[in-house]
């Protein structure tokens, strides 16, 4: 059994220890926010936070986050209703498909915890690495520079 | 979500709450439909209950053919209705995309779901609406003339009031369009024009289940296939055995050359996958031409056709003073979601192969799976869940026929199946590489008597069509299914040649096709097809001779552009640019570039000033700008993401993308041999839109790529006096021309 804790709450899983997080995040433990994308920690479309630091969970096993915190996109809404930064991202209609979204917000989220007030090149800066292919970048960059004008 | 994936159409019945009472079927049944002039997806799906169902519960189901690939139609679809119909938005419930319930509309694409999807949605609920005013006037002893709707509520002209909830017992609305039903005036609508937010977004911004790589069906197994190396490889030899006994591993797969895994676990399946690969031995074949090639292989390629498509000889005029020419090149461009194509299958017991998928084409994409199955079409059932983007037919059809024919081998149990990134790369269907040759006659002021434009390109359409041999896997099985002979579609949406016609009127011009139907790269419909290739040459080609004529871009274009709209797209673009006004930097300038998509749908102009580095060659660009006339905006926020898009995609098209291959196999087959364009590399667009009440919706997904690669062209052209003519414009590409300069 591994335990770890999962959107605040403690859970255990009986997974092989080399399985992706990715993969028991969403298999195993059926959330719904970190999504496949490369497998190769390219595209970042499977970031989530563990211990607050934004990671790809398609080449960290499970294994590593024994004893530690995970947070996926779900685990970001407050008393049931979406964070500022995701309210923010509904106010910008911030996305096409929506399937890198997810990985947008972690790693946005990330951003934010260590700097409340990024400017709009510190916010390209630290998205540079999540690819989106709609062409929805600019909405992101303003749904975050929302959330980092109303701090 | 853990619902079983099997349903029955029946059972879908029940639970939407049809009521099954008996109802007179009109006497003009069945003959309607071809005398109305209908609205065209409308045409072909007449009745009213196959677009709208009015619940005793106080909602509607809509029902559409046409599904969400991310863009936003569903949400502006239900736009349109809510207003038509006269029910607040809130009460619909939308099914779309689903072949056992939905109204065959054939693939979403092309721009169209708003020019065709719209109208005929449009004319379902004007004529439900009318239906339902007859029967209010039936029970309240009113004239329908005066009736007011609001919410469902009618209001007859005394004031006297009844619901559409009370006024639907039974099958009223199974009846025929008649064609004659008045939409309501502008005035009376509520949500078109407005921008509504999308209804799936607070689900892809909570990580709440909407895509169908989220579906978790109970007792869900996990597969993959296994590719051969290169296109044209066979099967020489493979133990399963060993595979078969590996952890978690419930079936390895073989049919002909076809190879699969199904496991327990999904890294299971991915380990299976790898060492059945490992283990197989194949017969390859080296018969590409290689990236560098392909431009001279397109050029002395057998010609399948050469079509005119269109050749107006200029009659007088004066004498031609100079003859330019120039040739450009686009490579092959990939689709590239960010989420590789998934589908999950299941074979029931009463033998129908349900799968979820997020192809564009659920009806055909069903029809050819049934024949690479061998069954009854009634056999399989898709049903449209979300994906990942798409831009056009990418791996989504592929991997719903891969997954039933894993699905196959595992009587009862759901199969998921999720490509590997390197699957999606380098065997997805490539948008074609173009070769375009322009020649003009210009007189002594430079200004165009003689336009010709030639294309040579391989197929933009190879879709399943109902076809299994448009389906990957369909080639390699034991008994292979021969893949057709693409077409290129011809007028008005054309194929190959789309925007080959120069949107310009010219005394002369002539543009011929060269068709080729050999396909060393797998390819198929890309977001625009041959128009962004044949867009970056015409506009590239018209900057060129706006340059030779020693005349303003802007101001030459409109010499030959005559359509008020096009004129008012290009000259606001201008005007958000700051085009008049510009102040020319060292190693900067600007470019400008228009279309009018397929010559009859969205408007658009693109401005950019870019910075070219001398030093590495390195293109950073600094500004941009935009006008779009979609026509009558449903969601002007929706047009806005469209088009801020299409220009964020373009260019990195433009600027980064290239599909590598040599003689054997595609070499891109990750994100570091086949890179994106980044947050860092994007400036913010600003937007004009034009607004064009009462006119046609035009769907604007495709609009932008165009004129966003020759704008870049013409502002490097600016910047340097380098002209650019072969995408992609890579630093090392854009260094090379600046030392020869």
């Amino acid at each position: 059994m591994l335990n770890f804790k999962l959107n605040g709450a403690d859970v255990s899983v009986d997974v092989p220890t080399d399985s992706p997080l990715l993969f028991v995040l969403n298999n195993d433990l059926k959330t719904h926010g970190a999504k496949f994308g490369c497998g190769l920690s390219q595209c970042g479309a499977c970031t989530v936070l563990i211990d607050g630091e934004p990671v790809r969970s398609c080449q960290t096993p499970v294994q590593a986050v024994v004893g530690r915190s995970v947070t996926t996109l779900s685990g970001l809404m407050e008393e049931g209703k979406p964070s500022p930064l995701q309210q923010a991202f509904i106010d910008e209609q911030a996305a096409q498909c929506g399937y890198c979204t997810s990985g947008m917000i972690m790693m946005a989220q990330a951003l934010l915890d260590r700097n409340p007030t990024p400017s709009e090149p510190e916010i390209r800066s630290a998205l540079s690495a999540n690819l989106c292919r709609c062409g929805s970048h600019n909405r992101v960059v303003r749904a975050v520079l929302r959330v980092s004008q109303a701090a | 979500m853990n619902a079983p994936l099997s349903v029955t159409r029946r059972g879908l019945l029940q639970s939407a709450g049809f009521l099954a009472v008996s109802f007179a079927l009109p006497p003009h049944f069945g003959f309607a439909a071809e005398e109305a002039g209908l609205p065209g997806d409308l045409k072909a799906n007449p009745m009213l209950s196959s677009w709208l169902r009015i619940n005793a519960d106080q909602r509607v189901t809509l029902l559409i053919g046409k599904v969400e690939l991310g863009q936003g139609a569903v949400t502006a679809l239900t736009q349109i209705a809510a207003d038509e119909l006269g029910v607040n938005i809130e009460r619909f419930d939308v099914i779309s995309g689903d072949t056992f319930q939905s109204p065959d509309q054939g693939t979403t694409a092309g721009s169209q779901s708003m020019p065709n999807g719209g109208p005929a949605l449009q004319q379902a609920a004007a004529e439900a609406r009318e239906v339902l005013y007859g029967l209010a006037a039936a029970k309240l002893g009113q004239p329908v003339e005066g009736m007011k709707i609001d919410d469902g509520v009618i209001t007859a002209a005394n004031g006297q009031t009844a619901t559409y909830w009370e006024l639907i017992t039974g099958k009223e609305l199974e009846v025929e369009a008649t064609g004659k039903a008045v939409r309501r005036p502008i005035s009376e609508y509520k949500y078109i024009g407005k921008s509504i937010p999308r209804f799936d977004f607070p689900a892809k911004m909570t990580g709440q289940p909407i895509f169908v790589q989220d579906m978790q069906p109970e007792g869900l197994l996990f597969g993959l296939v296994v590719r051969p190396p290169t296109y044209q490889s066979t099967l020489a030899e493979v133990d399963l055995g060993p595979i078969e006994a590996m952890p978690g591993v419930v079936k390895a797969v073989r049919d002909g050359s076809f190879l699969g895994v199904v496991a327990e676990r999904e890294e299971q399946a991915l380990a299976a996958a790898d060492a059945l690969g490992k283990a197989a031995k194949w017969n390859v074949e080296s018969v590409l031409p290689g990236n560098d090639g392909i431009f001279d292989w397109l050029l002395q390629a057998p010609i399948a056709k050469d079509i005119e498509i269109k050749n107006d000889v200029r009659q007088g005029g004066g004498e031609v003073a100079k003859t330019i020419e120039a040739e450009y090149h686009r490579p092959y461009h990939m689709h590239a979601s960010i989420g590789p194509s998934t589908a999950i299958a299941q074979l029931g017991d009463d033998g129908v192969m349900t799968i979820h998928t997020h192809s564009q084409s659920v009806f055909e994409t069903s029809e050819a799976i049934a024949e690479m199955l061998g069954v009854e079409p009634s056999k399989v059932h898709c049903i449209h869940t979300q994906g990942s983007g798409c831009y056009g037919h990418n791996m989504a059809d592929d991997a719903a026929a891969d997954a039933a024919l894993l699905a196959r081998a595992v009587p009862g149990k759901p199969v998921k199946l999720q490509y590997t990134r390197a699957q999606e790369h380098q065997w997805e269907p490539y948008g074609s590489a173009m070769v375009i040759r322009t020649k003009a006659g210009v007189d002594a002021e430079g200004n165009v008597l003689d336009w010709d434009l030639q294309i040579w390109s391989t197929p933009h359409g190879t879709r399943p069509g109902g076809k299994a041999g448009n389906l990957l896997s369909a080639k390699y099985l034991e008994k292979p299914f021969e893949q057709p002979t693409p077409g290129n579609g011809g007028a008005p949406n054309y194929s190959a040649d789309r925007n080959g016609i120069a949107y310009y009127e010219f005394p002369g011009h002539k543009v011929m096709t060269h068709f080729i139907t050999e396909m060393p790269l797998r390819v198929s419909s890309t977001r625009g097809l041959g128009a962004y290739g044949n867009v970056f040459a015409i506009e590239s080609f018209i900057d060129e001779l706006a340059h030779a004529a020693g005349a303003d871009p802007v101001e030459y274009r409109l010499r030959f552009l005559k359509d008020p709209r096009a004129r008012d797209v290009l000259t606001a673009c201008a005007a958000k640019f700051g085009w008049d006004s510009y102040q020319k930097q060292n190693n900067r300038g600007r470019g400008i570039a228009f279309a009018r998509y397929k010559n009859y749908a969205a408007l658009t102009a693109v401005a950019f000033e870019v910075e070219v580095s001398r030093r590495n060659g390195r293109i950073r660009v600094t500004k941009a700008a935009a006008a779009n006339d979609s026509g009558h905006m449903v969601s002007p926020d929706g047009v806005h993401n469209q088009i801020e898009g299409g220009i964020i995609q373009s260019m990195s098209w433009t600027l980064k993308e290239e599909v590598k291959f040599d003689n054997t196999a595609v070499l891109s087959r990750d994100w570091t041999s086949y890179p994106i364009i980044t947050f860092s590399e994007i400036p913010m667009i600003e937007m004009e839109l034009i607004d064009r009440p009462g006119e046609t919706y035009l769907g604007s997904g495709e609009s932008a790529q165009g004129p966003t690669s020759a704008a870049l062209a013409n502002a490097v052209f600016d910047a340097t006096g380098v002209r650019l003519r072969r995408v992609p414009f890579t630093p090392e590409r854009v260094k090379a021309e600046l030392d020869k300069a």
